[in-house]
């Protein structure tokens, strides 16, 4: 197995850098006659308003600057550098002519509040885009506002209180109920929405147990949220009974898009039952993660709910070929974010849509549910390592194997398979989730991979798995070939050496004080 | 694909899709078609037909059909542009946008495996340090959705340490901010109150203030500058009063403003929010934005923040520092229904471009922005108030980036902003300010007007001899 090296620059932090007047930038000039005319307009400021002190930020000149980034982004691993397995994630391939389009003028200097017609091509965009999802989700009304997967399950779940609020029903429709494997995310919005969460247990098969729904159930279930495929990377294959349970119960069935990557073009949500879906659009579509954001979470609603969707929605005059923000939706909850959504997240995901077109989604979806598969088949080979639920069913794109075995006979945790598959040169999968899966590593290939790679991940993995057994400590000593070796993250959370900003670290100088 | 080629090669993007190389998986696996692997997929609800999307386009195709929409726009490098409102047009360092699109940091998630992430980490980090000393707090969060969100979770959080049941946010507020606020409160049956203001000066009215605020209250917001561009000077009044009562006290702010204007963390706030936008991210019709989110050093405080924190460390030997997420345990992927916050997804990479953003303008370069955006904020109240029939701005009280502007006696009744706004933008290609007249209307047929450091004397100057000559024609 060929090994990695990361880049490790001893980079200081950006306050010890530069020096006194050095700067980064020049800033647009301000016309003499303006500076003539006005004055000294600081002096009008009052005194209990002006800042005495100017603020203490670094002091670099442009080539710093772009240095010390560019050193820093080198300690850093994308889907662009290699394998990047992070389960639930969807860590697909971002499109660089996406990233291009999404750098137009056209867009960037685009304000939310300018007159419509000066806005038409967004507009038209918006809108196409929104028909896509509604199509892809066969939902009636797609939102494309909620600015990341848990901002649209928060929208979900206030819609569903609105929706029981219209029918006088909120002050009994209190619990919300969410499976035991179920995304953190989902429990939390919830709770948020002013729900008592209810969590019912899986079955053997890693589902929806129907005994424990249907005894969950009763009149003050205001709804179940459900990730299908779930987060074990399994159907739920009685979504029918479990739609019908739900509804019969006078509940709302959520869709959690987190995996809809696996379906797309396959199966819609509208279609199994689902009265609300969000879409994870920088999972499913190709967005770039960013380091943990920007993304998109749209929500794609039956005919019922719409009417309470936020406002504005984008909206087409068919006759007139003009798009328009439509603010008559007396119903709607209101808001739940400035402007419209993260619309240069949007373009992007519209263009990917445009470059695979129906046939190419849905090969995407079979693709990542293929390589899925392969993985298991492959890694089921490898000692220490198990795949709990659900014997002899394919998973979609995903699949949560255990190390429980491993960890039973070396002492060596998932933790440490993930962190020793960083020397590898590849990303580790997802650790310690799903919850109802001890030792957890959650797998999700994606379809941008190709089949020497994931052997090659294989490879990795059945090499760990020999270090455990023969030498287990270089295992739980890993990683060695990245920029840091193991940290102390106790340390980093710990009231007395906690250093959360530059100002605190000066404060309490625990961290210098801890270093030989 | 469907572009009457045949199939001699795979999609760029899903190498796996050649037939030769399924085959050889599927053979591996023990199936015989991919349709086995969707088995388990009740048949009623397998999709028959193909999604009804357009034919596919070639990179080239895709190139041209968006570009060519988005020709179809006008953005404030086609024409002057006076909005402002909560989403800032302001000049970006290119070092800013060449940062966030090194792939390493754009192609990368949440950091869960710290070691192989210290670049974004230490990121965060810098990002999360340069807002604190802007805002003169201890602690910020790497970051929220937007302003709105960041203001909801605030006030949350408030409720979470005090179990108090109202809050206390000004009249002047901008309404998309206000109608969140009002959406992430609703499940807490949280009272929103609001505070009146002064007819002549647009402040906050501490007696108004004094009427609402008690032993019930949770928190008291306040925007500086406010929606309406004016500086709220009772700072120091409004924070005792909030204090007084044992409330927490939120403040909102456009950063851009703090290398002039006194920071929060010098008046008492508790909580800092505000949007970071203008901290070189672009307009993007409005999205992404980035909530800012800082608080003081107080564990009762830090320990109910939402979102991710990143915080130094050392490596567990002990030799080298390091960062790392901190205080995930009030996380949702820990904590589950009882995390602070859900958010998971947030904008970091937002976050990281201020960070390039106040690296790259420093100390004095906030002080010289904010003083530019003065200057010529000044110049152009100065121009429009000499138009005959124009008020601007409404309130006697310093402004920054932005200012109210009047119309009621311009003349014709039933004259409106609208109306005006619309001959402005077809015949002299200036678009005007946001269109207030509904939001406020007892301030009478006015508009937001803003100016930044992009605005040049040029771009004013058309706006002004656009204004006298649309009013003088309509007399």
């Amino acid at each position: 197995m060929t090994m990695f090296k990361q880049a490790s620059w001893d980079e200081q932090v950006i306050f010890k850098l530069g020096g006194k007047d050095r700067r980064g930038c020049t800033l647009p000039s301000t016309e003499t006659e303006i500076v003539k005319q006005v004055g000294n307009v600081l002096e009008k400021l009052p005194n209990s308003m002006k800042r005495t002190s100017l603020p203490n930020l670094p002091e670099l000149s442009e080539v710093e600057v772009v240095r010390h980034f560019t050193r820093l982004s080198q300690m850093n691993y994308g889907v662009d550098s290699g394998f990047y397995p992070l389960g639930s994630c969807t860590m697909k391939y971002n499109p660089r002519i996406d990233e291009l389009l999404a750098g137009s003028a056209g867009l960037n200097e685009l304000h939310p509040y300018q007159d419509e017609s000066t806005v038409q091509g967004t507009l038209e965009i918006l809108y196409t885009l929104s028909r896509w999802l509604a199509e892809i989700t066969g939902t009636y009304e797609v939102c494309l506002q909620p600015s990341a997967g848990a901002h649209g399950e928060l929208l979900g779940a206030l819609l569903m209180r609105a929706c029981h609020k219209f029918n006088s029903d909120v002050e009994n429709r209190t619990e919300l109920i969410v499976p035991d494997s179920a995304h953190g995310t989902n429990p939390a919005s919830g709770t948020i929405a002013g729900f008592n969460v209810v969590i019912v247990p899986s079955n053997r098969n890693g589902c929806v147990d129907l005994k424990a729904l249907k005894s969950a159930v009763s009149e003050r279930t205001a709804g179940l949220m459900l990730t299908n495929p779930n987060t074990l990377g399994i159907f739920e294959e009685d979504i029918a009974e479990i739609a019908e349970i739900v509804h019969k119960a006078g509940g709302l069935l959520y869709y959690d898009g987190a995996n809809l990557n696996a379906i797309t073009g396959k199966v819609r949500p509208g279609d199994m039952g689902f009265d609300i879906v969000h879409i994870n659009i920088h999972k499913t579509f190709g967005t770039p993660h960013g380091g943990g954001g920007p993304g998109a979470g749209p929500i794609g609603v039956s005919k019922e709910l719409a009417r309470f969707l936020p406002v504005p929605q984008i909206a087409c005059d068919q006759k007139r070929r003009r798009y328009y923000l439509d603010y008559n939706m007396p119903e709607s909850i209101g808001k739940i974010r400035g402007f419209y959504g993260n619309v240069a997240v949007l373009l992007r995901a519209y263009a990917y849509i445009l470059s695979l077109g129906a046939e190419g989604l849905e090969e995407a979806a079979e693709i990542s549910v293929l390589n899925a598969n392969y993985l298991v088949k492959r890694l089921k080979e490898i000692r220490g390592l198990e795949l709990p639920y659900a014997e002899g069913r394919p998973r979609k794109h995903e699949c949560v194997f255990s190390a429980k075995p491993m960890y039973k006979e070396t002492g060596v945790r998932a933790l440490d398979v993930a962190k020793r598959i960083l020397d590898y040169g590849m990303h580790s999968p997802t650790t310690y989730f799903p919850l109802i899966v001890d030792e957890a590593l959650m797998i999700e290939p994606t379809e941008s991979v190709e089949k020497e790679e994931l052997d090659r991940f294989v490879d990795a993995l059945k090499t760990i798995s020999d270090e455990a057994y023969s030498n287990p400590d270089l295992v739980k000593q890993a990683p060695y070939n990245v920029a840091v070796t193991r940290l102390d993250e106790v340390k980093a959370s710990h009231p007395k050496t906690m250093a959360l900003s530059w100002r605190m670290y000066q404060k309490r100088n625990v961290i210098k004080d801890a270093i030989p | 694909m469907k572009n009457n080629l045949p199939k001699t090669h795979t999609h760029p993007y899903i190498p796996n899709a050649m037939p030769k190389t399924k085959q050889e998986m599927m053979h591996q696996i023990g199936i015989e078609s991919i349709d086995e692997l969707y088995a388990d997929v009740p048949k009623r609800f397998q999709l028959r037909h193909e999604l009804k999307l357009p034919e596919p386009l070639s990179e080239h195709e895709l190139r041209t059909h968006v570009q060519g929409l988005l020709g179809k726009n006008k953005t404030w490098r086609d024409m002057p542009v006076f909005l402002g409102a909560g989403c800032w047009p302001h000049f970006t360092p290119a070092a800013v946008d060449s940062i966030v699109q090194r792939s390493e940091f754009l192609t990368s998630y949440t950091p869960y495996q710290p070691e192989i992430s210290q670049g974004i980490l230490q990121a965060m980090f810098e990002y999360q340090s340069m807002i604190c000393e802007l805002t003169a707090m201890d602690v910020a969060n790497s970051s929220m959705y937007d302003w709105a969100s960041a203001l909801g979770e605030a006030v949350r959080m408030t409720v979470r340490i005090n179990s108090r049941s109202e809050v206390v946010v000004p009249k002047i507020i901008h309404p998309e901010r206000y109608a969140a606020l009002r959406t992430y409160v609703e499940p807490l049956k949280l009272q929103v109150k609001t505070a009146g203001y002064s007819k002549d000066t647009g402040l906050l009215n501490p007696e108004s203030l004094k009427d609402l605020v008690s032993e019930k209250t949770a928190a008291v917001y306040i925007e500086n500058p406010s929606y309406l561009g004016f500086v709220e000077t009772q700072v120091d009044e409004v924070g005792k009063i909030t204090h007084d009562s044992g409330a927490m006290f939120i403040v909102g702010v456009d950063p851009t403003s703090l290398g002039v204007l006194k920071p929060p963390g010098e008046y008492g706030a508790d909580i800092v929010v505000g949007e970071g936008q203008p901290l070189g991210n672009h307009l993007n019709y409005g999205g992404p934005l980035l909530g800012l989110f800082a608080c003081r050093d107080e564990m009762g405080l830090i320990r109910q923040m939402p979102g991710r924190v990143v915080g130094m460390t050392t490596t567990l030997k002990g030799d080298k520092t390091g960062f790392c997420m901190a205080l995930q345990t009030r996380e949702q992927h820990i904590r589950r229904e009882r995390a602070t916050s859900n958010i998971c997804t947030n904008e970091a990479l937002c976050a990281v471009a201020s960070a390039v953003y106040l690296a790259s303008l420093g100390p004095q370069g906030m002080r010289e922005l904010g003083e530019a955006i003065m200057l010529k904020t000044q110049y152009a109240v100065q121009q429009l108030a000499g138009i005959k029939g124009v008020k601007a701005p409404v309130f006697e009280a310093p402004h920054f980036k932005e200012f109210t502007v009047n119309f009621d006696k311009a003349g014709r009744s039933g004259r409106t902003v609208r109306a005006l706004h619309r001959t402005l933008l077809k015949q002299y290609g200036v678009h005007g300010g946001k269109d207030v007249s509904k939001e406020f209307p007892e301030l009478g047929q006015t508009a937001l007007y803003c100016v930044t450091e992009v605005h040049s004397k040029q771009d004013i100057d058309k706006l002004a001899t656009a204004l006298r000559r649309v009013l003088r024609k309509k007399r």
